[in-house]
């Protein structure tokens, strides 16, 4: 008997969905798919929420309970982990909505909507850092956009990965460091062209190919970024005399011209007693 | 440093200066020392007064309007006792005075730290 490639497919597909007998949730629909393993949407009929489940192709080799001790607003909460009937390791955690950074960076966005994404991102990732837990594969794919805005931080801490062209630091030992790399390298991901000579600075700063050259932390990379929003010289820039000035007059234009208008009234008084 | 010191400082050092331009008019010369002395103080009341706003209202716009209207309301008090001695000089005392008044606003709602709420804990 002969079997249609399309039927062919469909087993396959079929045979490959997981196997969630015995777990407390109901399959819905994959959601996305990435080298360690597949994501659905799932249903947890205990609490009556949805979930998302990601299946792992590899054994659990401490993923969930790396994420599980990350307690932090930009770090998607895993609620269970365990094993599927077919074997296969799962965890399943918050199903977040919204969209990929990749998505959400095809859009109309300001600067400062796009510097908030890169602090909520730093500042996850500078808690992880706190406690000893490294990305190593931070990418606009595996950050989420939440339909309220929350920004999330997923697939942690996966030794496996050797990072993604284009996010990945050069250095074959993969540390803070190189997760500082990556946030650089997400920034000019984010900024438009051409992009304040301050702010391409941190960016170049922090994906410096010699680790050492670059942000020590990365609390010292969002400094530099909240410095930049508030007006304020950057560490990573060295700017030029006249752009300190044009900085120095546009933070305090109005100080400037309520000194102008003060010149000028003496002046105007002056020459008009003298005449 | 809290805004109502903030604003005595700036008040007396720009009330100060202010009075000083007086001496680009020879005539005033003789009573540069009395001018020195009206314009500083009345400088420091419209910086406490305006630091004192500051403290109560968070706004850049509003604390120029108010620094301004003390700044030309004290002015125009000096310009009154003035005016009893001789010749009026309405124009000379309060348009500075009101320049200077909205630079001492501006600079109250700019600087210094702002009041701490009370805790409403008995």
């Amino acid at each position: 008997m002969e079997v249609s490639d399309s039927v062919l497919e469909h087993l396959c597909q079929v045979t490959a969905l997981p196997d969630l007998t015995g777990t407390r949730y109901e399959l819905e629909a994959e959601i996305g798919r990435g080298g360690m393993g597949v994501v659905y949407a799932a249903r947890d009929r205990e609490l009556d929420r949805r979930v998302a489940l990601k299946v792992l192709e590899v054994p659990l080799s401490g993923e969930a309970q790396l994420i599980s001790r990350l307690e932090h607003p930009g770090i998607v909460p895993i609620f269970e982990s365990g094993t599927l009937a077919d074997g296969r390791s799962f965890y399943a955690m918050k199903l977040v909505g919204g969209a990929r950074l990749d998505q959400y960076a095809a859009g109309e966005h300001t600067l400062s909507e796009s510097l908030r994404v890169i602090r909520r991102v730093g500042e996850a990732l500078a808690f992880a850092h706190s406690r000893g837990v490294i990305h190593r594969d931070l990418k606009p794919q595996n950050i989420m956009i939440g339909e309220f805005g929350e920004v999330y931080v997923m697939d942690w801490g996966v030794e496996a990965v050797a990072g993604t062209a284009g996010f990945r630091a050069p250095e074959a030992t993969l540390d803070k460091l190189s997760d500082i790399y990556s946030l650089g390298a997400l920034l000019k991901f984010l900024l438009s062209s051409p992009a304040a000579p301050a702010l391409a600075a941190v960016g170049q700063k922090a994906m410096n190919s010699d680790p050492r050259a670059r942000y020590t932390s990365l609390t010292a990379l969002l400094a530099d970024i909240d410095r930049f929003e508030q007006g304020q010289a950057v560490e990573a820039w060295s700017e030029p005399v006249w752009h300190r000035v044009k900085r120095f007059a546009v933070r305090n234009a109005v100080l400037l011209w309520l000194l102008v208008a003060y010149t000028f009234v003496k002046f105007l008084l002056f020459f008009w007693r003298k005449s | 440093m809290n805004k109502i010191v903030v604003g005595l400082i700036f008040g007396v050092v720009l009330g100060a200066l202010d009075g000083a331009t007086a001496w680009f008019y020879p005539e005033t010369r003789p009573v540069i020392g009395g001018i020195l002395i009206g314009s500083s103080f009345k400088g420091m009341l419209v910086g406490i007064l305006s630091g004192w706003f500051a403290r109560k209202v968070h706004s850049t716009g509003w604390g120029i309007a108010v620094g301004s209207a003390l700044g030309l309301l004290f002015a125009f008090l000096v310009a009154f006792m003035d005016a009893k001695s001789g010749k009026p000089h309405y124009l000379e005392i309060m348009l500075p005075g009101f320049v200077v008044g909205a630079i001492v606003g501006f600079l109250t709602q700019r600087m210094g730290s702002p009041a701490v709420a009370k805790s409403g804990a008995q």
